[in-house]
């Protein structure tokens, strides 16, 4: 296993309020990552900084040994946090759009998934619910074959049932090459997919363990963890 | 998905599930074991967990793994009789242990089983 990702004493400033305080920590290929923390605790902003978006004030961030930047945008499928596509296009149009885009994409199996998850190729995207807006978004970031999957609130906003076979999409696209960091709140839905997790708080990352020393170390659940960790 | 104890490192889990399987002669017809995404995907956990536990199975002599085509169940299925039957005695040890610490012997335990499955 190679070193995917690296960061080096990453830190982002809005202002005066530190986003991200001196972040170091390297992550390697095949790995399946939860990216946890509370509310404002800097995950979005640290996601970002991954994808070029935003620029760290101090430190960097550096995958596969280049900095975020139009090679490293070509190995990273990234699902944002909010629904970014236009509204007007059809499902299959924004379909071709993204095959336009990326090389690594794969038409058959996005349409493969959307079958699967019953949304229809020819609908509107503005005439679809927000749970279903959200599944294509994810449906269009697992259809590229990435090094690196980052997903920022994957299922958030997806029933139950559509979050099973969110869970089982990720497993399915493992590859030891690729690795997927995965940010949420929903740890006990996911935490047994994971291999590791990273807590931060106030920008400041405060654990990053194996989920298997944290079950055995601890004997407590993941989920169990964070709620101690993160106590009011 | 079969339910997995979240408190618990998945490892051994999957380990006991395919150990009980196993003897239980599930993969009889063909011996060879689903894919490792496939078995993940089944349960619901990390590729990489079922794989190394299909490498501890390997090293207590259960499975064997052919280059480029999978994993097989040995057509000689003592061995994953012993390790059950291992798992099955370090359970009844680890039950033992909170009897006692809930006043109980363990010939006691065993009379207070007896009694309250008749009932």
């Amino acid at each position: 296993m190679s070193e995917l990702l690296r960061c080096e004493n990453l830190t982002k400033q809005y202002g005066k309020t530190a986003a991200l305080n001196n972040i170091s920590f390297t992550l390697e290929s095949g790995k399946i990552v939860g990216l946890l923390g509370p509310n404002g605790s800097g995950k979005t902003t640290f996601i970002k900084i991954l994808n070029g978006l935003l620029t760290p004030t101090s430190g960097a961030v550096y995958i596969e040994g280049e900095r975020p930047g139009p090679s490293t945008k070509a190995k990273v499928a990234y699902l944002p946090d909010n629904v970014y596509l236009n509204a007007w296009m059809t499902v299959e149009q924004i379909v071709a759009y993204f095959a336009d885009f990326y090389a690594d994409f794969s038409t058959e199996r996005a349409f493969e998934m959307l079958n699967r998850l019953g949304i229809s190729p020819k609908q509107k995207l503005k005439a679809l619910s927000k749970g279903n807006k959200e599944k294509v978004c994810l449906i269009l970031v697992m259809s590229r074959q990435a090094k690196l999957y980052v997903l920022d609130e994957p299922i958030a906003g997806v029933d139950p049932a559509a979050r099973d076979y969110v869970i089982s999409t990720i497993i399915n696209n493992y590859n030891p090459e690729a690795s997927v960091l995965i940010s949420t709140h929903l740890i006990s839905d996911i935490e047994q997919v994971l291999d590791e997790v990273l807590f931060i708080r106030d920008g400041h990352l405060v654990l990053k363990k194996s989920v298997e020393d944290i079950r055995a170390e601890e004997g407590k659940s993941v989920d169990e963890l964070f709620r101690e960790v993160f106590k009011w | 998905m079969r339910n997995l104890d979240k408190n618990r490192p998945v490892c051994p889990q999957i380990c006991e599930l395919l150990c009980v399987d196993i003897v239980n002669g599930v993969y009889d017809a063909e011996r060879r074991l689903p894919a490792v995404r496939e078995l993940a995907a089944g349960w619901g956990v990390n590729p990489n967990t079922v794989q190394k536990a299909l490498d501890t199975l390997e090293e207590q002599g259960l499975l064997h793994s052919v280059r480029g085509s999978g994993w097989y169940v040995r057509e000689d299925i003592s061995r994953a009789r012993e390790v059950l039957q291992e798992l099955r005695i370090e359970k009844i040890r680890e039950f033992f242990a909170v009897m006692e610490s809930l006043g109980l012997s363990p010939e006691e335990t065993c009379e207070f089983v007896k009694e309250w499955y008749h009932e």
